[in-house]
This record gives C-alpha cells, sequence and structure tokens, in this order.
C-alpha cells in the first residue's frame, strides 16, 4: 500500500518535473524574445550572413587568395581581371582579389581592435561618473563633452600625421578618440540604475564600489551598448579606409582597403583601371551596409524605443 | 535670452582654450619639427646652422612659452606666419575657409531641401512602394562614406558621362560666372550631401511617425480639422524639433565629409589645406585652422540650441 503511494508521488514528481522543464523551455526569456525579434528583420539576417562570408573569407585569406598579395607579377602589370587574375592586377602587377581579401583582413581587425579599446574606454568613464557621481561625475563627463565638441578627425589626422605609420597607430587613435559615445550611454544608464533597489542592498552588504560597478550594474548595461559597438565597429572601419586614403593610414605594402582606393586618387588609374579601385570601395559599402543592418536589427531588437 | 547667449559664449573660451593645449601639445611632442622637414630636403647643416634656424623659428624656446606667445599673438588677431614659405596665416585661412564654407552650405542646403520633406513624404505613406524604396536607398547613402561616394561620382558623372568638370573651383582660362561657378560647384555639393539627405531622411521619417501615433493627431482628427492643416500644422511642426538638433550636431561630420571631398575634386579649402599643413609639419597653419574649426564648430553647436529655441517657444533660456 505504501510502496503504492510512494511510486504514485515519485511519478507525479518525475511529470511535474517535466512539466516544469516544458514550461520553462516555452517561456519567453528575454534573451530568447530579444534573439526572435531579431530574426524578425529578414534584412539583419541576410546582412549576417553576408558579413560572415566576408569575414571568413578574410581570417582564411591564405587559403582563399591566388598569389601572396605582395607577390608582383612584371609580365602582367594593370593587367585586366582575367582567368590567371580574377580582379586584374595593380599597377606593380599584384593580384587585386588577394589583396582585396588580405585588406579586408587588416580592416576588420581595425574595425574590431579599435572598438575594443573605445568601449572599454567610454564604459569605464561612463560607469564611474554615472556611479559616484559628484566632482567625479563634473570632471569627467565635461571631458568627455570637450572631446564630443571636437570634430575629432582633425585630431586624427594631426596623430596620424606625427606617429610613425602603423596599424597600431591607427587601432590606438581611432579607439581612443571615439569613445564618448559610450561613456555617454553608459553613464545615463548607470544614472537610472545607482538607484535600484539591488544596487543598496548590495552596498547595505559591504561590498565594494568596484565590485558593485562591474559585477552588479554593468551587466544590466550591456544590452544597449550591443547596438552601439556594432555601429562603432563600421564606423572605426570607416575611419581606418579614410585616414589610408588619404595616406595616412595603414602602410603600404600591406593592403587594406583604404590604402587600395588611395590609388584611386590618381585620375589616370580612377580612369583607366576602375579594377584596381571598385573590389575594395565595393567591400567596404558592403560591409559597411551589412554593419548598419545588423546594428538596426539589434537596436530594434532590444529596445524597438530607442533612437540613435 | 541675450543673457543666455553671452554665457554660452564665455563658457565656450576654456574649452577653446584646452582644445588648442591639446593641439599644440599633439604636434610639439611628436618627434621632429620644420627643421628636420628642411634638412632632410637639403641634406648636411652644420649644428650651428641647424640651432640658428630653430631660433628663427622660435623653437629654442620652452613648451609654455611658445604657446603663451602664440596665444598672445592670437588675441591680437596675429595667427602668425607659415613655416613653408613665411605668408600670413589668417588671410590664407580666410581665403580657403570661404571655399570650404561654400561647398558645406550648399551640401547642408541640399541635404536639408531633399531630406526633409523625403523624410514626411515617406512618413505619410509608411510600408508603401515608395517608402520602401526610399528607406533601402537611405540605407546605402548612411553606409557610403564621403570618400567612397566622391571617388564613384567623379568616375560616373565627370570622367564617363562628362557631365560636370573632374575638379577644381572655377575655370582657369576666364573670370568665373555666377554659372561657371555653380557648375564647378553641384558634383562635389551634391556628393557631400548624399549621406545627409539619408541621414536627415530617416530622422524626419522616424520623427514623423512617432508624432503620427501621438493623442493630440488623434484628438485633431476627431474634431474634422482638415488633413492638410493636421499635417502641417500639428504633425510636421513638431516632428521637424528633433531634425533641427540632428542637422546642427552633423555639422562637425560635414566638415570631416569635406575634407574627403576637397581632396577628390581639388577643391581649394581648409581640408587640401589642412593635409598640407599637417604632412610639412607647419606648426603656425595648424595651429590657426584647428582653432578656426573649434570656433566654427563651437558657433555651429550654438546656433543649433537657438535655431531650437526659434523652432520650439516652449523652450526658454534664462
Amino acid at each position: 500500500m505504501t510502496n503504492v503511494t510512494i511510486d504514485r508521488t515519485s511519478a507525479t514528481l518525475a511529470e511535474d518535473m517535466t512539466d516544469l522543464r516544458r514550461l520553462h523551455r516555452s517561456a519567453d526569456s528575454p534573451l530568447r524574445r530579444t534573439l526572435r525579434r531579431f530574426a524578425r528583420h529578414r534584412l539583419a539576417i541576410l546582412a549576417i550572413v553576408v558579413l560572415a562570408v566576408i569575414a571568413l573569407a578574410a581570417i582564411f585569406a591564405p587559403a582563399v587568395e591566388r598569389y601572396p598579395y605582395e607577390q608582383m607579377d612584371l609580365r602582367a602589370r594593370a593587367s585586366a581581371p582575367s582567368p590567371e587574375h580574377w580582379f586584374g592586377t595593380d599597377r606593380i602587377g599584384r593580384d587585386i582579389w588577394s589583396r582585396t581579401i588580405h585588406g579586408g583582413r587588416i580592416s576588420l581587425a581595425v574595425g574590431l581592435m579599435a572598438t575594443a579599446i573605445s568601449a572599454t574606454v567610454g564604459l569605464t568613464i561612463g560607469a564611474f561618473s554615472g556611479y559616484y557621481r559628484g566632482w567625479v561625475e563634473m570632471i569627467l563627463m565635461r571631458f568627455t563633452d570637450v572631446v564630443m565638441t571636437f570634430p575629432s578627425i582633425v585630431i586624427m589626422l594631426t596623430l596620424a600625421a606625427m606617429l610613425p605609420r602603423s596599424v597600431w597607430s591607427i587601432v590606438l587613435i581611432i579607439g581612443l578618440l571615439s569613445w564618448p559615445k559610450f561613456a555617454r550611454l553608459v553613464h545615463g544608464q548607470f544614472l537610472a540604475l545607482r538607484e535600484q533597489e539591488y544596487v543598496l542592498a548590495a552596498r547595505t552588504l559591504g561590498i565594494p564600489n568596484l565590485r558593485i560597478i562591474f559585477v552588479h550594474i554593468l551587466p544590466n548595461v550591456l544590452a544597449p551598448l550591443v547596438a552601439l559597438v556594432t555601429f562603432s565597429v563600421g564606423e572605426a572601419i570607416l575611419i581606418e579606409a579614410g585616414l589610408s586614403f588619404l595616406g595616412l593610414g595603414v602602410p603600404p605594402p600591406a593592403p587594406s582597403w583604404g590604402n587600395m582606393l588611395e590609388a584611386a586618387r590618381n585620375l589616370e588609374i580612377l580612369q583607366d583601371f576602375p579594377w584596381m579601385w571598385i573590389p575594395p570601395a565595393v567591400m567596404t559599402v558592403l560591409t559597411i551596409l551589412c554593419v548598419n543592418f545588423i546594428g538596426d536589427g539589434l537596436r530594434d531588437a532590444i529596445d524597438p524605443r530607442l533612437v540613435l | 535670452m541675450f543673457k543666455y547667449l553671452l554665457r554660452r559664449l564665455i563658457l565656450s573660451i576654456p574649452v577653446l582654450i584646452a582644445i588648442t593645449i591639446i593641439i599644440f601639445l599633439l604636434i610639439e611632442l611628436a618627434p621632429g619639427d620644420i627643421v628636420d622637414y628642411y634638412m632632410s630636403s637639403e641634406g648636411q647643416m652644420t649644428q650651428e646652422a641647424v640651432e640658428q634656424l630653430r631660433a628663427r623659428f622660435g623653437l629654442d624656446q620652452p613648451l609654455p612659452v611658445r604657446y603663451l606667445n602664440w596665444l598672445g599673438k592670437v588675441l591680437q588677431g596675429d595667427l602668425g606666419f607659415r613655416f613653408v614659405d613665411g605668408r600670413p596665416v589668417g588671410p590664407l585661412i580666410l581665403q580657403r575657409l570661404n571655399a570650404t564654407a561654400l561647398l558645406i552650405g550648399s551640401a547642408l542646403i541640399i541635404g536639408i531641401l531633399i531630406g526633409v520633406p523625403l523624410g514626411v513624404f515617406t512618413a505619410l505613406r509608411q510600408y508603401s512602394f515608395w517608402d520602401f524604396t526610399f528607406t533601402g536607398l537611405s540605407f546605402l547613402g548612411i553606409s557610403m562614406p564621403a570618400f567612397i561616394a566622391g571617388i564613384f561620382g567623379l568616375y560616373i558623372f565627370a570622367i564617363q558621362l562628362r557631365w560636370f568638370p573632374s575638379g577644381g573651383m572655377r575655370p582657369v582660362d576666364r573670370t568665373p560666372t555666377f554659372f561657371d561657378s555653380l557648375y564647378y560647384l553641384i558634383l562635389p555639393a551634391s556628393i557631400l550631401s548624399l549621406q545627409y539627405i539619408a541621414q536627415y531622411m530617416r530622422y524626419t521619417r522616424f520623427s514623423m511617425l512617432e508624432v503620427l501615433r501621438s493623442d493630440y493627431v488623434t484628438t485633431a482628427r476627431a474634431k474634422g480639422l482638415p488633413e492638410r492643416r493636421i499635417i502641417w500644422r500639428h504633425i510636421v511642426r513638431n516632428a521637424i524639433l528633433p531634425v533641427v538638433t540632428v542637422i546642427g550636431f552633423s555639422i562637425p561630420g560635414l566638415v570631416v565629409g569635406a575634407v574627403f571631398t576637397e581632396t577628390i575634386f581639388s577643391w581649394p579649402g581648409m581640408g587640401t589645406l589642412y593635409l598640407d599643413a599637417v604632412q610639412g609639419r607647419d606648426v603656425p597653419l595648424l595651429m590657426g585652422m584647428n582653432l578656426v574649426i573649434a570656433v566654427a564648430v563651437l558657433l555651429a553647436n550654438l546656433a543649433t540650441d537657438l535655431a531650437y529655441a526659434v523652432v520650439d517657444p516652449r523652450i526658454r533660456y534664462d
């Protein structure tokens, strides 16, 4: 008799557990809701696919390239696209296809690294000024305003001309000058979040401020940051391309989309050898287009009311 | 209002000083100066001659002294002389500033005149064919940086179609008439404005859609006001407010775009001059240009605030 009861109970318990799990699985977790909203943006999904192809080509550039990007084919200088050279060659006979995918490698890497720097700096400044308020906020936010007021490209041009030309200089220049938008956003979020009960609870428990900032509050700021990070990568890629286009960015012989485009500043190349500049131009626009679509989709998915 | 203006102007003075100090430090702390530039181009020079040359440019004095000297001269309205050819910086900048202002001003006007009405148009026909077309194109617009748009524009309209000249600001063989100038201006100005047409359109459309959903629009409809009046007086008037700020914020971006557009179209403006100055380490010219650009940007910010007060009478500055 008792055995039966026990069996019966355990059966219900097991059933309950599966029910619970099923319930949990179908539950609308914020992450899942966000993902579902994102999936509604067909263009954003398409953009992710296209960007993934570009990124994969860049990552596996040594496998995808047909010639080493710095190898000169002196018998085929400035030759039009052909079966040997899919995108043609430049004036000293380097394969444009190989240079385009290698350029993508550098351009994407610069975009990601520069954004990593600017997001970190902006996050820290925004978090501290929003959490501590008072004079810390005064100084940090005034500083942010000053950096924001100035057209940073002017400082970038000055710096790019002064610093030794290298990929790292470019990453630093872009990273250290594009953080204000992150600081602004994080600052605003922290102002609201610092008043929440869980922060008060953490303080009452005597948890150190730094831990509260980075472990308790920060994770709640990440969602609105995602879209900004996406746009920021696109912007960094554009700045790198722009600086390199002016001859102040990634130094040759290493290719980047920007310094390949520099060739187009020469009217003769622009007019007679379009295959030398069309591939990097199209790749840049395509990448930025994808980034913008993804960022837009993310922004709508995370907070449909947020405007940028 | 006047008091507010005055306070803003006074507040921007420390900002300006901070900016010039930063730029000065950036230039001066970098290794190498104008004398190295001369040396590399003219071969061997005795140590004595080098010192003499440094003294002539005032480079033998310590940093703070040099900065204060520069600042003192600026307060007297003197921006100094170019290192490269000894010409005065002030008039040169003024001349180039005019060319750039013409380019940026035209681009801004084209951007507003096309972008804002397009935004209104597409918002009133949300999800229609035209809405999808223009919204899609606007994505292309915001994703196309000025220099790539410039390269394509130059290739298509100047080289292939030969509709416009491929560069410069005026014909070389005669004094330009108004139409000559317009002919040279149209292509670079439209190229520069592309990104802003797209941007203004997107913001206007978004802002319009926001207002279209608001209660007072429903109220206006319920009152039986004519649709035309609702659209212009109630919707557009309110939707335009945030757009004004966006237009103001886009001015620094226009300055950046102008650097590229000028380079591509050989437009004799500030952008090309700045590149010359940067590459030649021309400190007086660089400092002068940075000051002018900073003043321009701060004034643009102020103008945005004022424009905002004009469009939105609810805002009071006291």
